[in-house]
C-alpha cells in the first residue's frame, strides 16, 4: 500500500532554478531544476520511496507532480522544499493575512508517490491549470 | 577583432556588482563571453544572445496559437486594452530602468491604474515594517570597510545572491576590515543548514516559522534575563552564543530575507528584526537591510515612493494615490476578481504568484511585456517582446542599498526591437490620444 506523508513546505531560491530562469522557462531545464521537492532521507525513508521518483506533493490549496530528491542542504526532517516557481505556487497558500504577501513557507502538505505521473514543464504546467487554449 | 566593455553592471540581482567585462563583436552586435559575473548573471547575458528569441509581438489567436504583429499594433492593442478597463494593473517592474518605471506611472495615472512591483512577493512585508517603526541600515560599502559582525536572517545569499560575500559581506578586506573574512564573525539564522550556513560561525536552525520568538529571545539574551531552556527549537546556551557574539561587534549588520518576509507573522518578524537592531545599537553600532531580489526592484519602490508617496500597491482608480496593503495589492485584487486587465513588465507573476492569482490573468485582456518566453506571456493575450534591460539597453537602476547606479548598453538589440522605455512611451502617447489628454 502506498505511503503518504505529511511535510512542512517551504519554497525558495536555489543557485540551480536562478540560472534556469534566465536560461528560458520553456526549456526542460527549468523543470530538472525546480520541478523537484527537496527532502530528508529519513523522510525518503518514511515515505517508503527510492530517491528520484515522481510524487504527488498536494496542500489544501492545489497538487503538483515533482521529483523527490534527497536535499542536498540538509538534514531537515519534517521539510519539504520546492525550488520557488510554478510547481511550487500550485500548492502554496494564498492567504495574505492582508500584507499582500501570500504564505509561501510553513504549508502543510501531504507527499505520495506517483511513479508513472508526468511532471509537466512550468509554462505547460501553468497554461493546464488556467485552462489556458494552446495551438 | 572583439573588444572589452568593462565596469558593465549585472542586471540579475539587487547586489548589482559593477566588476562585469563583457566581450563583443567588433560591430557591436554579439556579446560573446562575460567574465566575473555569477553563473546566473551569465546565464542572463548570454541568454539575450538565443538563436530561438522571439524578436516581435505576438496576439494569441481563437485557436490558441500566436500571430506575430507589429510594435505599433500592439501598442495600439495595449492602449485599447488600458483605455477600456476599469480597474487595469500595471504590475512589475522590479527587472526594467527606473526611466522606464517614471513612464509606466503617467499610463498608471491616465488609466487611473492599480499599480505594484514585485515587492508583493518578496519585501513588501518589509515595507510595511519599515513604515512601521524604521530602518536603520548603511550602504554595501559601509559594511565592506566597517562590518565584523554579518547575520543572515532567513536568506541564503550562496544561491540567492551568490557575489554578496565575496564583493560586500565576508571575504573582502575593507579599510576597517583588513582581514577579510578572519576579521568578521558570521551567524547565519535559517530552519535549513543551507549552504550560507555551513560557513557560519553560529547557525541558529530556527523551527520554521518561529522567527519572532527567536529574535524576541535575542533581546532578552541582550539584557541577560531568563530564557527558557529551547526557544523556537534552538538551545538558550545557543542564543546567548550568538547574543553575546553580536554585542561584541564593533559594526555589524543584519542581513534579510524571504525567510521572515514570507512565512507567518510576515511584517512583525521585520518589526522584531528592527528592534534587536535597535536594542544592539545600546552597545555597539547596527544596521539592518533587506536582501531585495530584482536587480532594481529598490529602484520601482524609489520610483513609486517619489512619484505616489507609497513604494508598492499603489491604487489610483479613485484618481489620487491610495496604499493599503491587502486592500490595493495585486494578488489579493486578483484572487478577489477585482481587476479587468492585467498589464506585466519586467517581472514573471504567471511563474511566482500562487496559482489561484494566475488563473484570473489568463481570463482576462492581458499584455506581458518581456523578452523571455515565461509562463506569464503564455497565458497573456498579447506578448510584447523588448530589449533585455542592462545588456542591450542602460538606464538607472538601484542596489538593494538604496544607492542608484547606471547600468550600461553592451550590445545593440536585435534590428527593429523596443527597448521597454520606447514601448511605453509609445503606449503613453496613444493612451492620452484615446483619453482625450493633453
Amino acid at each position: 500500500m502506498a505511503n503518504k506523508i505529511t511535510l512542512n513546505l517551504i519554497s525558495g531560491r536555489t543557485i540551480q532554478q536562478g540560472v534556469a530562469i534566465e536560461g528560458g522557462k520553456e526549456k526542460p531545464l527549468y523543470r530538472t531544476a525546480a520541478g523537484i521537492i527537496e527532502m530528508d532521507h529519513q523522510d525518503f525513508k518514511k515515505l517508503g520511496a527510492w530517491k528520484n521518483s515522481n510524487v504527488r506533493v498536494s496542500s489544501e490549496f492545489g497538487s503538483v507532480i515533482v521529483k523527490a530528491i534527497e536535499t542536498t542542504q540538509g538534514p531537515h526532517p519534517g521539510l519539504g522544499f520546492i525550488p520557488m516557481g510554478p510547481w511550487a505556487n500550485s500548492v502554496i497558500s494564498d492567504n495574505t493575512y492582508s500584507t499582500g504577501m501570500p504564505t509561501f513557507k510553513g504549508v502543510p502538505v501531504t507527499v505520495e508517490v506517483a511513479l508513472n505521473e508526468p511532471i509537466l514543464l512550468g509554462i505547460e504546467l501553468v497554461q493546464k491549470q488556467c485552462g489556458v487554449k494552446v495551438g | 577583432m572583439t573588444k572589452t566593455v568593462t565596469d558593465v553592471i549585472c542586471p540579475f540581482c539587487g547586489t548589482l556588482c559593477d566588476d562585469v567585462e563583457c566581450v563583443v563583436s567588433d560591430d557591436g552586435k554579439q556579446l560573446l563571453e562575460v567574465y566575473n559575473a555569477c553563473v546566473i548573471g551569465t546565464e542572463k547575458f548570454l541568454h539575450s544572445q538565443a538563436k530561438d528569441r522571439v524578436t516581435r509581438p505576438r496576439l494569441r489567436q481563437d485557436d490558441g496559437s500566436w500571430k506575430e504583429i507589429s510594435y505599433d499594433e500592439a501598442v495600439e492593442y495595449s492602449a485599447q486594452m488600458l483605455a477600456k478597463a476599469k480597474k487595469p494593473m500595471l504590475f512589475g517592474w522590479s527587472s526594467t530602468n527606473c526611466e522606464a518605471q517614471s513612464v509606466g506611472n503617467e499610463i498608471a495615472e491616465i488609466s487611473k491604474a492599480c499599480c505594484d512591483n514585485t515587492a508583493a512577493t518578496c519585501h513588501g512585508t518589509t515595507l510595511i515594517a519599515v513604515q512601521d517603526i524604521g530602518l536603520p541600515s548603511c550602504t554595501l560599502g559601509e559594511v565592506k570597510n566597517r562590518a565584523d559582525r554579518i547575520i543572515f536572517w532567513g536568506c541564503n545569499p550562496a544561491h540567492a545572491h551568490p557575489r554578496h560575500m565575496s564583493r560586500y559581506s565576508i571575504f573582502p578586506r575593507g579599510f576597517f576590515t583588513g582581514k577579510g573574512q578572519m576579521s568578521r564573525k558570521m551567524i547565519v539564522v535559517d530552519p535549513r543548514p543551507t549552504d550560507t550556513a555551513k560557513m557560519a560561525d553560529v547557525h541558529l536552525q530556527v523551527e520554521q516559522g518561529r522567527d519572532y520568538e527567536l529574535l524576541d529571545a535575542l533581546r532578552v539574551a541582550f539584557k541577560g534575563e531568563w530564557l527558557p531552556d529551547v526557544v523556537a527549537g534552538v538551545p538558550a546556551e545557543k542564543i546567548r552564543e550568538a547574543a553575546d557574539m553580536m554585542k561584541s561587534g564593533r559594526f555589524g549588520i543584519i542581513f534579510f530575507g524571504m525567510g521572515v518576509t514570507q512565512s507567518l507573522s510576515k511584517n512583525h518578524n521585520i518589526d522584531a528584526a528592527i528592534a534587536v537592531t535597535k536594542d544592539l545599537n545600546e552597545y555597539t553600532k547596527f544596521s539592518i537591510m533587506p536582501m531585495r531580489g530584482h536587480y532594481n526592484v529598490t529602484g520601482s519602490g524609489e520610483v513609486f515612493a517619489w512619484q505616489f508617496g507609497f513604494p508598492f500597491s499603489v491604487d489610483l482608480t479613485r484618481g489620487f494615490a491610495r496604499y493599503n496593503p491587502g486592500d490595493t495589492s495585486t494578488i489579493d485584487l486578483l484572487i478577489r476578481g477585482e481587476l479587468d486587465a492585467m498589464f506585466t513588465i519586467g517581472s514573471d507573476p504567471g511563474a511566482h504568484f500562487p496559482i489561484s492569482a494566475v488563473k484570473p490573468i489568463a481570463n482576462m485582456p492581458s499584455v506581458c511585456v518581456d523578452p523571455h518566453l515565461t509562463p506569464t506571456s503564455g497565458v497573456s493575450k498579447l506578448h510584447v517582446p523588448v530589449a533585455f534591460n542592462g545588456v542591450e539597453v542602460g538606464g538607472n537602476c538601484y542596489r538593494m542599498d538604496n544607492v542608484p547606479i547606471d547600468c550600461r548598453k553592451v550590445v545593440e538589440p536585435p534590428e527593429g526591437m523596443l527597448t521597454d522605455e520606447q514601448f511605453l512611451i509609445k503606449v503613453r502617447d496613444r493612451l492620452k490620444q484615446l483619453k482625450g489628454v493633453a
